[in-house]
């Protein structure tokens, strides 16, 4: 396959930035999106036409929440539930152009090329993303019992891979997706309900304080969510964010 | 020899935690603040332990090269996590596991240190419930487990195919807590590229920015490295593509022991090589081989769609070999099988290098819905890949490079042998002896973290309370400074031809190929005169475009990969030197008339650890001899 490839290449924070073009000529379809990238730098390393382009990447099989890049205009590109390193060039066509950009959110700043710095995600998870327990003293773990229900909910809630493609697909730039499936997945659990208010109050009043925007129920960030997480968990979190406001 | 004390307590092999948590010494919680401690890697290990030192009161640095802890390897951990709860009451007791890690490391493990993670590991999974980790349950609403490779109870708890995710994002919960209430200081977007020592003790590390390329001074009392495996050597493997082991090579630099550096693990159900540019391999969790069956066709290079392959042309290998374990043999001798398999003409794919992994019969017998529920991410992650459902015909599988045994030396009080300097998790060798059962992994990680290092560092610390913070302007960090500014100038300075990556791959490939899932003297030895000759030309033709002085991913991979034909290197001489076969070892030269690895009781029950000696000279090898004084040592058979 020929591909050609538009790039947002941006050497450091401070820098402007700016779109640069270039093509590959035997891409095969059974490579990865990012295989095809690391094809890119090594003709680039070895031919010395540019400097490689910067990425980030680990662990390569959909998990990590590493990989942030927006592929033609969405989040992880064309597939549905896809993280970028999940994605492969079958899912392209022989002799097409496709735009790479890094997530945009004023919260995410462009560190340099592709890589953006989500360390606002850490900082909402700091202010009430945990339970208060300390180590030592945990009951025997079927102490509680969770209607498998509940539990298998607070799961589906959990997987969330803190990649942001939910900011960025959102055109507020909403942490809405990623901070309700936290909040969630503790409201769902008994040992979770403990700080059930005090969580919700304080993971949204981070999130404010970081930039995010409102969410105004486009529902954007599910369908561009790599790991499917439902907006229930937004509607979750406007439940027990009144509910603590109220109480 | 006297510099491998293990340090073992005395007594019944039962009381010797309880005996050493009740002798050892503790630090004042008023005192705790005034002792840092300095934590290199944040997956499950490091996060458990950053997490449960800060509960205590110390002041510690965490350091990670992603840009957060959530993203650390741990989360790709997929089929569980063991312990022996009995919940299932089939059986399961502290001493049934340690005895399945024992046989499962095939007799190469320390008794006293299985023992104790069995042990701690029922406590593991109430921390890890209490902290809000979402494993499966049962409809009563009890925690639901399930079996794994090579044991014959039901021990292992697990969140579908995501455990390690769950577990991670525990012990990461917990870790923010504590940046929260300022106990633990995270340093993200770091290389720790060298260990201080100050008068024998490790004082302190030296860091790369990975985003302004700055080189950092740290100290602190106390060190501990939670750095994970060295699988990446081979290139393509399993791990992540930026795992690296430069932490721990560091250490071993600087008078750590490395011990037993070829016992590396071999995962018999990983996706197949799919093409020239694949940058790793991705694992189908060992779970599935609960419920899969593994074939390859009676006839050689039958190309025959699987489907089209009657059930009489089958050859359920692993069934018709090993009738007491079938398709839940150990890894080793899964990925050994399929090996012979392939080699004997009998593959599939285009490539002849996989076999079937098949669901027909499950799907029958349960449903897909049921099926679903147990893998269904697995399923859907191994149609993305290869864009082939598993729902309707069998997956492609091949062993693949996976977890690693070995690693830092340490003894009972999971210290290296630098003082000071401590391993947990995947970068120490303790736990798994020559191969690792499922679902052990995580519990050694949470078990290390959470239970075993808080006691032991504090041990340590006791004796350091009057010792003031060091100074980063000490001449010992000024000196390790410069040999870090060196090694980066020099790997700059090359600008060769070809980039770091081509040269990991080949390097890769002679592990692979001689070091890998069988080796013999012949082969061992041609490698050693290969790795030699790859890492001339690479500090001869290495290109890493860029500055140092700024985000450079090529840089950093130069760097990891130069330590790598180090690392390469002393495995394959402790390959040499392990002349009998025992778990993920095999020498052809020692193996039973079927085709079994054969164990030397008599001449190799020992730990081998090597010492560095400087520069191009060869290693020292001291041994610590293995006693097993609470099991029989046995051959090690799943027929």
């Amino acid at each position: 396959m020929k591909i050609k490839l538009q790039i947002w290449r941006q050497k450091s924070p401070k820098d402007k930035g700016q779109f640069k073009t270039y093509t590959l000529e035997d891409v095969s379809p059974e490579m990865s999106f990012l295989e095809m990238l690391d094809a890119l730098n090594e003709k680039l390393i070895t031919t010395g036409e540019d400097e490689p382009v910067a990425f980030e990447h680990d662990c390569r099989e959909g998990i990590c929440g590493c990989c942030s890049l927006y592929i033609n205009g969405r989040p992880h590109g064309p597939a549905e539930k896809t993280t970028t390193c999940e994605l492969h060039m079958r899912s392209f066509k022989d002799g097409s152009t496709i735009v790479i950009e890094p997530f945009r959110a004023k919260s995410f700043p462009v560190m340099r090329d592709l890589i953006v710095d989500r360390n606002a995600f850490d900082k909402i998870m700091q202010a009430g993303g945990f339970i208060n327990i300390d180590a030592g003293s945990a009951l025997d773990a079927n102490t509680h019992l969770i209607k498998k229900e509940y539990a298998d909910e607070a799961f589906n809630s959990a997987i969330c891979i803190g990649c942001g493609a939910c900011v960025a697909a959102c055109k507020n730039a909403s942490a809405m997706l990623f901070v309700s499936a936290k909040v969630s997945q503790y409201a769902l659990l008994e040992q979770g309900k403990v700080e059930g208010k005090e969580r919700v109050e304080s993971m949204v009043a981070k999130m404010d304080e970081l930039g995010f925007g409102n969410c105004t129920n486009t529902y954007a960030c599910e369908v561009e969510c790599p790991k499917g997480i439902s907006v229930e968990n937004i509607a979750r979190l406007n439940r027990e964010f009144i509910n603590a406001k109220l109480s | 020899m006297t510099k491998l004390d293990a340090k073992i307590p005395k007594g019944p092999l039962a009381e010797k935690w309880t005996t050493y948590k009740a002798n050892a010494k503790l630090v004042n919680p008023a005192n705790r603040k005034k002792l840092d401690i300095i934590l290199v890697g944040t997956g499950l290990a490091g996060g458990a332990a950053a997490s449960t030192l800060g509960e205590m009161g110390y002041n510690v640095k965490a350091f990670c090269f992603q840009d957060t802890p959530r993203r650390a390897h741990s989360v790709a951990a997929q089929g569980g996590i063991n312990a022996s709860k009995n919940y299932k009451n089939d059986g399961d007791s502290d001493y049934r596991l340690f005895y399945d890690m024992i046989k499962g490391g095939d007799y190469r493990a320390r008794e006293a240190n299985v023992y104790r993670a069995a042990e701690v590991s029922a406590n593991t999974i109430d921390q890890l419930t209490a902290q809000g980790v979402p494993f499966a349950r049962e409809y009563g609403g009890t925690l639901d487990n399930r079996s794994f490779g090579g044991v014959q109870v039901s021990r292992t708890f697990y969140a579908k195919g995501q455990t390690g995710q769950q577990c991670l994002l525990g012990a990461y919960s917990g870790m923010m807590r504590q940046v929260s209430k300022g106990t633990v200081t995270m340093y993200p977007r770091r290389d720790v590229l060298d260990i201080v020592l100050i008068d024998g003790k490790a004082r302190g590390v030296i860091s790369r920015n990975l985003v302004t390329g700055e080189i950092e001074r740290h100290s602190a009392h106390a060190v501990i490295l939670a750095t994970g495996g060295y699988g990446t050597v081979y290139y393509l493997s399993t791990l992540a593509v930026n795992s690296n082991a430069s932490a721990a090579w560091a250490a071993y630099k600087k008078g750590a022991f490395f011990a037993n550096p070829s016992f590396i693990q071999i995962h018999p159900t990983s996706i197949p090589v799919l093409n020239e540019y694949q940058a790793k391999l991705t694992l189908m969790s060992e779970s599935l081989r609960n419920d899969g069956r593994i074939w390859v066709p009676k006839k050689k290079g039958d190309k025959r769609h699987a489907n089209d392959i009657p059930e009489e042309e089958r050859d359920y290998y692993l069934e018709r070999r090993y009738p007491a374990f079938g398709n839940l043999v150990p890894r080793d001798v899964a990925s050994r099988a399929a090996k012979e398999r392939c080699d004997a003409g009998y593959g599939v794919g285009e490539t002849g290098l996989a076999v079937n992994l098949d669901f027909k019969d499950a799907i029958a017998k349960q449903g897909k819905a049921a099926i679903e529920g147990k893998y269904g991410n697995l399923f859907e992650m191994y149609e993305k890949i290869t864009g082939i459902n598993p729902y309707t015909e069998p997956m492609r599988i091949y062993p693949a490079g996976h977890y690693t045994m070995g690693g830092l030396w340490v003894d009972y009080d999971l210290q290296t042998t630098v003082p000071g300097l401590f391993a947990i998790g995947e970068a120490n060798f303790s736990d798994h002896g020559a191969n690792r059962l499922g679902a052990s992994s995580l519990m050694q990680c949470a078990g290390d973290g959470y239970f075993i290092i808080p006691y032991t560092i504090s041990n340590y610390l006791a004796d350091e309370i009057k010792t003031a913070k060091p100074s980063t302007d000490l001449p010992e960090f000024v000196e390790a400074e410069k040999a870090v500014i060196e090694k980066i100038s020099k790997l700059m300075s090359v600008k060769g031809k070809q980039s770091v990556t081509s040269f990991h791959k080949r390097l890769g490939k002679i592990l692979w190929d001689y070091s890998g899932m069988a080796r013999n003297e012949e082969g061992l030895k041609k490698a050693l005169t290969l790795i030699d000759e790859l890492k001339e030309e690479f500090w001869n033709n290495v290109n890493v475009p860029g500055s140092d002085q700024e985000l450079n991913q090529e840089l950093e991979r130069a760097g990891r990969v130069a330590d790598f034909f180090e690392i390469g290197k002393l495995i394959v001489q402790d390959g040499l030197n392990r002349k009998e076969s025992c778990g993920a070892h095999f020498r052809e030269e020692s193996q039973t008339e079927g085709g079994e690895a054969k164990r030397d009781d008599k001449n190799y029950s020992y730990v081998a650890a090597w010492e560095y000696q400087g520069g191009e000279k060869d290693p020292k090898l001291h041994k610590e001899p293995l006693k097993f004084e609470f099991v029989e040592l046995k051959e090690r058979s799943y027929k």
